[in-house]
C-alpha cells in the first residue's frame, strides 16, 4: 500500500506553486536549467516548506512563520535604484568594490566594475546563466544540499546573483561587497552567487542584507563558494532587513587542501531570520574560523543553523557563535560538527553561548558532535544566561550607570566572536553597529 | 562635619541581620582601621557602602559628605568620591583594561560636570599610576583582572584607586593573598594617595598590613558593632591576644 499522506498545502506553497508556474518560461537559463528548475521545484512541491518536525528546522517552523509568499520580484524602476545608492553602509566607511544588487536583480551602474584586479571575473548569475556560461554547470549547484527545501526553492526560483571567480595565485587586496538592498516594494527574491577562489587566490567577500523598516519583503540567498587548494577567503555576512522582513541564506562552501577560510555571519535586523552554513573541509590541513554574532530584540527570530564536515584529515575548524536576546526575541543556534571516518587528526572546537537581556527571550543552542575516525580532538560547549550581576555591580561601583556597565558587558561578550574578523576597519564598524543597538535599547 | 558618618547601622543579607547597630565617624584625611574576626560583618559593611543589590540596610543611616547614600545608585557613589577596593576584584573578559579605566574615569567625570579626559592626558596619568605600582603596560592593555595573579588583581584595585581620586577608599581585605613584597607596593600605593582631603577604611583580619598603612584610629568590629576603638596599638594588642575576648556577647 502506498499510503502518502499528501499534506494540505498552505496559502504560502500554493503561491509559490502558482508564481513557479507562471515564472518558469522567463527565468533565465538553457533546457538544462529548466531542468534543474522543474526537479527542485518538484522536490518542493512535495516536501512543502519545511516545519517543526523536520529536526533541522525544529526551531523555525516556516510553514508556521511564512504565512503568504510575495510576488516574484520585478526589475527594479529608477526610484528603486536611486534609494539603493546608500545601501550598504552597515559595513562603515571601508573601501570595498561595491556590487549592487536591487530586489535580487544585479544593477551595473550602481556597482563599481573599473579596473578590476588581474586575475578576478565579476559578472551577474541572470548573465551567465542567459548566455549559457560553460562554467557555471560545473559548480552551480554543487555545493548547495539538494534535499533543503530552502535550497530547493532557491534553485527552482533564482533569477540572478554574483558570479565571481578568482585566478590561481591573484590576491584580491579590496574585499568585495556584495550589496542586496529591497525596494519599497514587498516582493520575494531569490538570489544565487557562485565563488570559485582558484588555488592560492586570496579574497575577502563581504554580503550585507537590508530593506526598508516595515516591509514584509521576502529573501531566499544562497552562495556557493569553492575555496582552492592553499586559497585564503574570508566571507563576512552581514543580515541588517528590515523588522519586517524574511531572511532565509544558505552558505555552502567546499575548503580544498591547505586552504584557509575564516568566516561571519553578523545577524541584527529582520522579524525571522534563518542562516543556513554548510561546509564541506575536504581537502587536508585546512584551518577554519565559523564564527557569528546575532543581536536581537523585540519579536525577532534569528537561527543560524552550522554543518562542519569534516572529510578529509588534518583539518582545524574553530566555531564561535554569540547571540544577545532582549525581549521577546528567540535565538536558535543549531551546529553540527561531523567527522568521516578518514578524517584522522581533525581539531574542531565549538562553542555557543546565549545571552539573554530580559525574562521573554529565548535563546535554544543545539550542539552535535558526530564523530566516526579515533584519532580526532573535538569538544563543543554551550551557555545561555543572563547579564552577570556581580561584573554588573562592580562596573558601578566604578562609576559607570547600569544602563552603560551593560552595555561594556554586552560589547565584551560579542567582542570575542567579532575579533575574528581579520579586518579592523570591519570590525570597528560592527562594533559601533552593536554600539549604537546598545544605545537605542535604553534611550 | 565628618566626611562619613554611620550611625546605629542595621543591615543584612536575605533577612540575616549582620550589622546589628554600626556606629562609625571618619574625617577626612585619617586612615582607620577595622578589625575583626571572620563573620563580624567586616565585608558586609563594605558592601553595603558600596551598595551591593542584596545588602539591604534596615535601620539607621549612613551619610557621605553630608548626603545619604542610601538614595544613591552604586554609580553615583562612586562618582561622589567612594571607593571600594574588592577582597576578590572581578575578572572581566573582552574589556582591556585601559577601556575600563578610561570608561570608569570619564563617567564619574561626566557625572559630576567635568569635561572628558583627553587621550594623552588619560595615557598620560595611566602609565605614571601604573609605574609606581609596577603594573606593566602590557597589563592594562590585557582583559580587566584576566590571568592576573592574585597580587596583581590587587594591585589593579590600587591603581583604579589612584586613577579615581577618590574622597573615601574602603580596603576590604586588601592584603588577603599578598606575598610581603606584593603588600609593599599596595602599601606604598596607599600611602602615597594620603592626603588631608581624603579619608580610608581599611578593613583587615590581620595586623600585618597595619605595619604599612599606619591607621589613626583602630576599630574592633564584632557581632556587627564597633566594641572597641582606639590607638595604632590596639591592633598590636589584637595580634598578641586574638579576638576571643571580643566575640563574646557583648552587654548591652
Amino acid at each position: 500500500m502506498n499510503a502518502e499522506v499528501a499534506h494540505i498545502k498552505t496559502a504560502a506553497e500554493s503561491a509559490l506553486a502558482k508564481a513557479f508556474a507562471e515564472a518558469r518560461t522567463n527565468l533565465p537559463g538553457d533546457d538544462a536549467i529548466a531542468a534543474r528548475r522543474a526537479a527542485a521545484f518538484e522536490l518542493f512541491a512535495k516536501e512543502g516548506l519545511p516545519h517543526r518536525r523536520i529536526e533541522e528546522w525544529k526551531y523555525t517552523d516556516l510553514r508556521a512563520l511564512m504565512r503568504e509568499a510575495k510576488p516574484l520580484a520585478t526589475p527594479p524602476d529608477t526610484a528603486a535604484k536611486a534609494q539603493a545608492k546608500s545601501a550598504g553602509a552597515l559595513v562603515g566607511d571601508i573601501d570595498t568594490r561595491r556590487l549592487v544588487f536591487v530586489d535580487g536583480a544585479f544593477v551595473a551602474e550602481l556597482s563599481d566594475l573599473g579596473n578590476l584586479e588581474a586575475g578576478l571575473t565579476v559578472g551577474s548569475l541572470a548573465d551567465a546563466l542567459a548566455d549559457g556560461d560553460p562554467g557555471l554547470l560545473s559548480h552551480l549547484g554543487k555545493l548547495a544540499p539538494a534535499g533543503d527545501t530552502a535550497v530547493a526553492l532557491n534553485t527552482a526560483l533564482m533569477g540572478d546573483g554574483a558570479v565571481i571567480r578568482i585566478a590561481a595565485g591573484a590576491t584580491i587586496e579590496r574585499p568585495l561587497h556584495l550589496v542586496f538592498v529591497a525596494s519599497q516594494k514587498p516582493a520575494a527574491t531569490f538570489v544565487r552567487s557562485l565563488v570559485v577562489a582558484a588555488p592560492g587566490a586570496r579574497v575577502m567577500l563581504i554580503e550585507s542584507h537590508e530593506g526598508p523598516a516595515g516591509s514584509d519583503y521576502q529573501v531566499n540567498s544562497a552562495l556557493e563558494l569553492f575555496i582552492g587548494e592553499r586559497a585564503h577567503v574570508d566571507h563576512v555576512k552581514i543580515v541588517g532587513e528590515g523588522s519586517d522582513a524574511l531572511h532565509v541564506s544558505t552558505l555552502a562552501a567546499a575548503v580544498a587542501a591547505r586552504a584557509r577560510f575564516n568566516a561571519f555571519t553578523f545577524t541584527i535586523g529582520g522579524a525571522v531570520v534563518r542562516n543556513q552554513i554548510f561546509l564541506n573541509f575536504d581537502g587536508e590541513d585546512t584551518v577554519a574560523g565559523i564564527r557569528g554574532a546575532t543581536l536581537i530584540k523585540d519579536r525577532q527570530h534569528a537561527d543560524t543553523t552550522l554543518v562542519a564536515n569534516h572529510i578529509a584529515r588534518g583539518c582545524q575548524s574553530r566555531e564561535v557563535f554569540k547571540s544577545v536576546v532582549d525581549g521577546e526575541a528567540h535565538g536558535v543556534f543549531q551546529g553540527r560538527i561531523v567527522v568521516r571516518h578518514g578524517a584522522q587528526r581533525t581539531d574542531a572546537k565549538m562553542m555557543t553561548r546565549a545571552l539573554l537581556l530580559s525574562e521573554r527571550a529565548e535563546a535554544d543552542n543545539k550542539p552535535e558532535l558526530e564523530i566516526f575516525a579515533d584519532d580526532v580532538q573535538c569538544g563543543h560547549g554551550a551557555t545561555a544566561g543572563a547579564i552577570d550581576e556581580e561584573l554588573k555591580f562592580y562596573l558601578m561601583a566604578r562609576g559607570l550607570p547600569a544602563a552603560e556597565a551593560e552595555a561594556l558587558l554586552v560589547q565584551a561578550f560579542l567582542g570575542e566572536a567579532i575579533e575574528g574578523i581579520e579586518h579592523a576597519g570591519l570590525r570597528e564598524a560592527l562594533m559601533d553597529s552593536v554600539a549604537a543597538w546598545l544605545k537605542a535599547r535604553t534611550s | 562635619m565628618a566626611l562619613l558618618e554611620i550611625k546605629n547601622l542595621h543591615a543584612g543579607i536575605e533577612g540575616k541581620e549582620i550589622l546589628r547597630g554600626l556606629d562609625l565617624e571618619v574625617n577626612a584625611g585619617e586612615v582607620h582601621a577595622i578589625m575583626g574576626p571572620n563573620g563580624s560583618g567586616k565585608s558586609t559593611l563594605a558592601y553595603v557602602l558600596a551598595g551591593k543589590a542584596g545588602y539591604e540596610p534596615t535601620a539607621g543611616e549612613v551619610l557621605f559628605n553630608g548626603r545619604n547614600i542610601f538614595d544613591m545608585e552604586p554609580d553615583e557613589r562612586a562618582a561622589a568620591g567612594m571607593f571600594l577596593a574588592f577582597q576578590y576584584p572581578l575578572e572581566i573578559p573582552g574589556v582591556a583594561t585601559m577601556t575600563f579605566l578610561r570608561t570608569a574615569l570619564n563617567a564619574q567625570r561626566k557625572k559630576r560636570g567635568e569635561a572628558e579626559l583627553s587621550t594623552p592626558e588619560f595615557i598620560k596619568r595611566v602609565r605614571e599610576a601604573a609605574g609606581k605600582l609596577g603594573i606593566e603596560q602590557e597589563m592594562l592593555r590585557r582583559a580587566v583582572n584576566v590571568g592576573f595573579s592574585g597580587g596583581e588583581k590587587k594591585r589593579n584595585e590600587i591603581l583604579q584607586m589612584a586613577m579615581l581620586q577618590p574622597r573615601l577608599a574602603v580596603l576590604d581585605e586588601t592584603d588577603s593573598g599578598l606575598d610581603i613584597d606584593a603588600l609593599r607596593i599596595v602599601a606604598d600605593g596607599v600611602n602615597r594617595l594620603r592626603s588631608p582631603q581624603r579619608a580610608f577604611v581599611v578593613i583587615t583580619h590581620y595586623q600585618r598590613l597595619l605595619n604599612y598603612i599606619v591607621p589613626d584610629v583602630v576599630h574592633v568590629l564584632s557581632r556587627g558593632r564597633i566594641v572597641k576603638t582606639g590607638s595604632k596599638e590596639l591592633a598590636l594588642e589584637l595580634e598578641a591576644r586574638g579576638y576571643a575576648e571580643y566575640q563574646e556577647e557583648v552587654p548591652a
